[in-house]
């Protein structure tokens, strides 16, 4: 008869080999762990979960957070300071002298410096700012050169007007102030309020006042909206808003044909081109007079 | 009687639900061995089931994808007899097949062999009134049927209807939507002690299971070893386990009888182990590797070496010859088969038109059996090995798990039971209820 009471450490039930079971909780657990909610959740959830928190509860440490953000910065810091990335010098392109030394003085980079620390955009920013420069590219060429490639404007006109002398490229944009007239002879002249924005239009009237080149002094903007072709001893062609060019065409053949222009006018008024008016001086208008009252009373 | 019914048919929701989840276990529990097998029912076969006899006999629909067995603890003459231990030995069968099977079952039913079956044949009659029979006609004449005085503490584990007869035809498998004016039913009960089910329904319990149905092993052996033709032209199945040897008897395809006979290897093994005055486990082993039930003079050379621990030298090197064990062993399987006999003679079994005897179990591994079982249970005796079924694998194909196997086959297609069917309608005024659908369906 088996003994109802288990195991008293009697000597002789020990050596009984027991048969191997499963106790009721192993039992159970197996079960569970058979069950597959409670798998997937073991062998993903839990990991996932205890990996998740782990992190939170270590970024929430601002003294971990500080030294997360120290050790990147470092990390990042040691690549950039790698010599493959070190720019030692900078390249000026395609610009005067003037404009090279400026440029340098406005790039405030203490060479050598990393690459990563370059603004390129920025530079080209404020490169462009001046005025002279039509355009500029900046590359990073191998070898550690920064490579400013300038594009400068060309200066074809100088507009006087109440604050100073400026030259304009042919669009109407300032390239650089002169002190006097006298330093770019070369170069046509228009003045007036409003002349710089019509640049275009200056310049092809002067293109079609060629034949009286050597006696222009230059254009003056009146009103903003027409043009006045000033010669050399005091005479003026006052030219319309609309088609100044044939107005002066027709004063150009005028003067071909009768020699206008040698005449002693102060002004041709090509205002209205339909009818063409002509200023005299005073002595001229006296001489006319003299000679009309000779035709007149003294025959 | 009610109150059965509603268990049988609760379980049988359970096993409907354990089949829509696809898995359930299966429970052998016996004397000698616990097993345990995992099922799984991959639903293809299931809607033709109603279609005959479906691919494989109903098998394709099952596949057994866990098998354990332990030896079995606690448990004589197939009743449970020390709850503690044989919880233990199922939880250790129903872990391993889990394991094996890599899923959680819930669901498990359960076989067992012990609990003194007794069979009972009872017949019903009611009037149809020569309408077409209904299902509910089937349930009425079912529940019609006298039920005999079973006795204090028993309970029915199958009732199953083996015999329609209507007007004057009888032998119909099937009565629905015939004409006729009165219903006859035979049907066979089986009972067993009440007290043996509630152990082994507290024990499933205490295994966090749920118990989808229970069988007896008698019936479970009969399906799985008995071929189509035996079953259907008439046979027995003698299940010989280990603490008790169950016996069906099977006609036109439906169990007719089933007893058990509380005697099985174990004796032999007891007996082998008082003869030679050596432990059961040493006895038990010798039974396996030299047992026999016909000794030749080859045998009185063969000597057996039975040991002991007790440190005499004399005592420690005993040998017995093979026909000494064969001599213990011959008049004890003798006992079995003649106890088996009286069973069915008392059954009447020799009235039937066929007398195909087929034992199986464990112990009918016995070399010799074959030589031995024709002189008592006449000459149509063979050893039977339950058939194949999908997945089982090799160490579980062998006779001893015919229960189990027979158990898998009862899963997938069980037969219609009394508690298939629904109460028969008589409690509430049946004719007024059918008047007022009448009403609606004219009316509406």
């Amino acid at each position: 008869m088996q003994s109802l009471i288990a195991n008293r450490g009697a000597p002789h039930t020990q050596s009984v080999k027991r048969d191997p079971a499963p106790s009721r909780w192993a039992y159970r657990i197996h079960r569970i762990w058979l069950t597959p909610v409670y798998r997937a959740m073991l062998r993903v959830g839990l990991p996932s979960f205890i990996l998740l928190f782990a992190a939170g509860w270590y970024i929430s440490n601002p003294t971990n957070r500080f030294a997360i953000v120290e050790t990147v910065s470092e990390i990042r810091r040691s690549v950039e300071t790698r010599p493959e990335f070190a720019v030692k010098l900078m390249a000026v392109e395609g610009a005067s002298p003037v404009l090279d030394h400026a440029i340098r003085d406005i790039v405030a980079v203490e060479f050598p410096v990393s690459s990563f620390d370059l603004d390129l955009e920025a530079l080209q920013a404020q490169i462009s700012a001046f005025d002279v420069v039509q355009d500029v590219a900046l590359r990073i060429r191998p070898g550690g050169v920064l490579e400013v490639a300038v594009t400068e404007r060309t200066p074809v006109i100088i507009w006087r007007h109440a604050s100073g002398i400026d030259m304009l490229d042919a669009t109407g944009h300032r390239v650089a102030s002169l002190k006097d007239r006298g330093s770019r002879p070369d170069l046509p002249l228009i003045v007036g309020p409003g002349a710089g924005a019509a640049v275009a239009e200056a310049r092809a009237i002067l293109e079609a006042a060629g034949p009286i080149a050597p006696r222009l002094r230059g254009l003056v903007r009146v009103g903003e909206r027409r043009w006045d072709l000033v010669l050399e001893p005091d005479q003026r062609i006052m030219l319309p808003e609309i088609a100044p060019i044939a107005a002066l065409e027709q004063v150009l053949a005028l003067d071909e044909a009768q020699d206008v222009l040698a005449r002693d006018l102060t002004h041709i008024d090509m205002r209205n081109p339909a009818r063409p008016t002509l200023r005299m001086t005073q002595p001229a208008v006296e001489e006319l007079r003299r000679i009309r009252s000779l035709d007149n009373g003294e025959r | 009687m009610t109150e059965l019914y509603e268990q049988q048919r609760a379980m049988r929701a359970m096993r409907k639900t354990a089949m829509q989840r696809g898995v359930i276990a299966i429970l052998d529990i016996g004397t000698s061995k616990i097993g345990c097998l995992v099922l799984r029912f991959d639903g293809n076969d299931r809607v033709a089931a109603n279609d005959g006899v479906g691919s494989l006999a109903g098998q394709s629909g099952f596949r057994v994808i866990g098998a354990a067995t332990t030896r079995s603890r606690g448990v004589r003459f197939g009743e449970i007899d020390a709850m503690q231990e044989t919880e233990r030995a199922i939880r250790t069968a129903i872990q391993a097949a889990q394991k094996m099977a890599n899923m959680r079952v819930d669901h498990v039913i359960v076989t067992f062999s012990g609990a003194n079956p007794r069979s009972y044949g009872v017949a019903g009659e009611v009037d149809v009134a020569g309408t077409a029979v209904t299902e509910d006609d089937i349930a009425r004449v079912m529940a019609s049927c006298d039920v005999p005085d079973f006795g204090e503490g028993r309970e029915v584990i199958h009732a199953q209807p083996v015999n329609f007869a209507l007007d004057h035809r009888s032998g119909l498998s099937d009565p629905r939507e015939q004409v006729g004016k009165t219903l006859a039913v035979d049907m066979h009960l089986l009972t067993i002690d009440a007290a043996t089910v509630r152990n082994v329904a507290y024990c499933i319990k205490r295994c966090d299971l749920e118990l989808a149905g229970l069988a007896s092993s008698s019936y479970t052996a009969g399906l799985a070893s008995l071929v189509e033709d035996e079953q259907e032209l008439g046979a027995a199945c003698i299940d010989m386990g280990g603490g008790s040897t169950g016996v069906s008897i099977f006609m036109k395809k439906h169990m007719i009888y089933a007893d058990s006979v509380r005697l099985g290897g174990d004796h032999v093994t007891s007996d082998i182990s008082k003869g030679l005055q050596i432990p059961m486990a040493t006895a038990e082993r010798i039974k396996t590797f030299y047992g026999g039930v016909f000794a030749t003079g080859m045998d009185d050379r063969e000597m057996i070496e039975i040991g002991g621990d007790t440190g005499d030298w004399e005592h420690d090197r005993r040998t017995v010859s093979r026909s000494e064990l064969i001599g213990i062993m011959k008049p004890r399987v003798e006992e079995i088969l003649e106890e088996v006999r009286a069973r069915l003679d008392a059954a009447g079994f020799d009235h039937l038109p066929s007398q195909q005897i087929v034992l199986t179990g464990g112990a009918s591994q016995i070399p010799g059996l074959d030589t031995l079982a024709p002189r008592i249970l006449g000459q149509q005796v063979r050893i039977g090995r339950p058939l194949r079924v999908q997945g089982l694998p090799q160490a579980a194909t062998g006779a001893a798990f015919a229960s189990a196997v027979g158990l898998c086959l009862f899963a997938a297609s069980p037969q219609d039971e009394w508690w298939d069917f629904d109460i028969p309608a008589e409690s509430y005024p049946a004719r007024s209820l059918r008047w007022a659908v009448k009403w609606f369906k004219d009316n509406w």
